[in-house]
């Protein structure tokens, strides 16, 4: 239960987080993207805050032996850059730029109950289900 | 340039660096969005209700903000609704390929100086970037 709680709660504020930094607005995101344009480099400021506390705060947590309500730290040990890691951030990307939503924004505007905002998240789940289908069908036997 | 407009986004970037280290310290999870829905997707026995618990967590706060700050999502589109489909493929497919998205790679991976999450950062932001820089040559912006 306090492990629910938990992943509520930082899913919360996280949130919320993007909510007070403006990356639920298309139209704020689509600005930072056009360097060609009238470009808005205010968001650049979100990933300077949270790298900034994100980084200091990852090496005092990691020095622990485990955290606090489970055994062990859950952390990607991958580190060879390949093909599907290229590939797949240049679609990520250019989706992000035709739409202006990633991920999580998506899912707490999709709240606002907006239309466009709706077939976004619609068609981002349908996207994560194809590709869960072609990597199982195709993409899995190249190991 | 007005300092006012870069007070709310390092605010919000402070609380996003903020919640992401209280995922990891209390479950030891990387705050991604995309690796967290995916899981919720096609579930595993044992992990999955954590994912659902943190989905709901994100709506929560879209519901909040409604409530106290309205403006967060007063969402202004063109209405075309093969954009946005089209640009939610590419972003499910795209993340899922890639392993990650601005949460999971900008913030968490980048925190962490991994490689990869460097890469795909500046892959994806590049992408994005061209995409509009693409947009605005073809007078859709």
């Amino acid at each position: 239960m306090s492990l629910l709680v938990s992943a509520y709660f930082s899913a919360l504020m996280f949130g919320l987080g993007l909510g007070l930094a403006g990356m639920t607005l298309p139209s704020k995101v689509i600005g930072f993207l056009d360097v060609t344009g009238d470009w808005d480099p205010s968001l650049a400021f979100v990933m300077i805050g949270a790298i900034a506390i994100h980084s200091i705060s990852y090496r005092l947590i990691t020095k622990r032996d485990s955290p606090i309500l489970t055994s062990n730290f859950h952390l990607p040990t991958k580190r060879q850059i390949d093909w599907k890691l290229i590939c797949g951030s240049v679609l990520f990307g250019a989706g992000w730029g035709l739409g202006g939503f990633c991920p999580g924004p998506a899912i707490v505007a999709s709240v606002s109950l907006d239309p466009s905002a709706l077939a976004f998240l619609g068609s981002m789940i349908a996207g994560t289900y194809l590709h869960q289908f072609i990597n199982k069908s195709f993409l899995a036997k190249e190991g | 340039m007005n300092i006012d407009a870069f007070t709310m986004p390092l605010a919000g970037g402070i609380l996003i660096g903020l919640s992401a280290s209280l995922l990891l310290l209390l479950k030891g999870r990387v705050f991604g969005v995309s690796g967290i829905l995916a899981g919720a997707l096609v579930p595993k026995a044992g992990d999955t209700a954590w994912r659902v618990a943190a989905l709901v967590g994100l709506v929560s706060a879209g519901f909040l903000l409604l409530l106290v700050r309205p403006q967060s999502l007063a969402i202004v589109t063109d209405g075309s609704y093969g954009r946005y489909i089209g640009a939610g493929l590419l972003v499910g497919f795209g993340t899922q390929l890639g392993s990650g998205c601005t949460s999971g790679h900008g913030v968490c991976g980048i925190s962490r100086l991994s490689p990869r999450s460097i890469a795909a950062t500046f892959t994806f932001v590049g992408a994005g970037m061209l995409m509009v820089a693409l947009m605005r040559a073809m007078g859709v912006l």
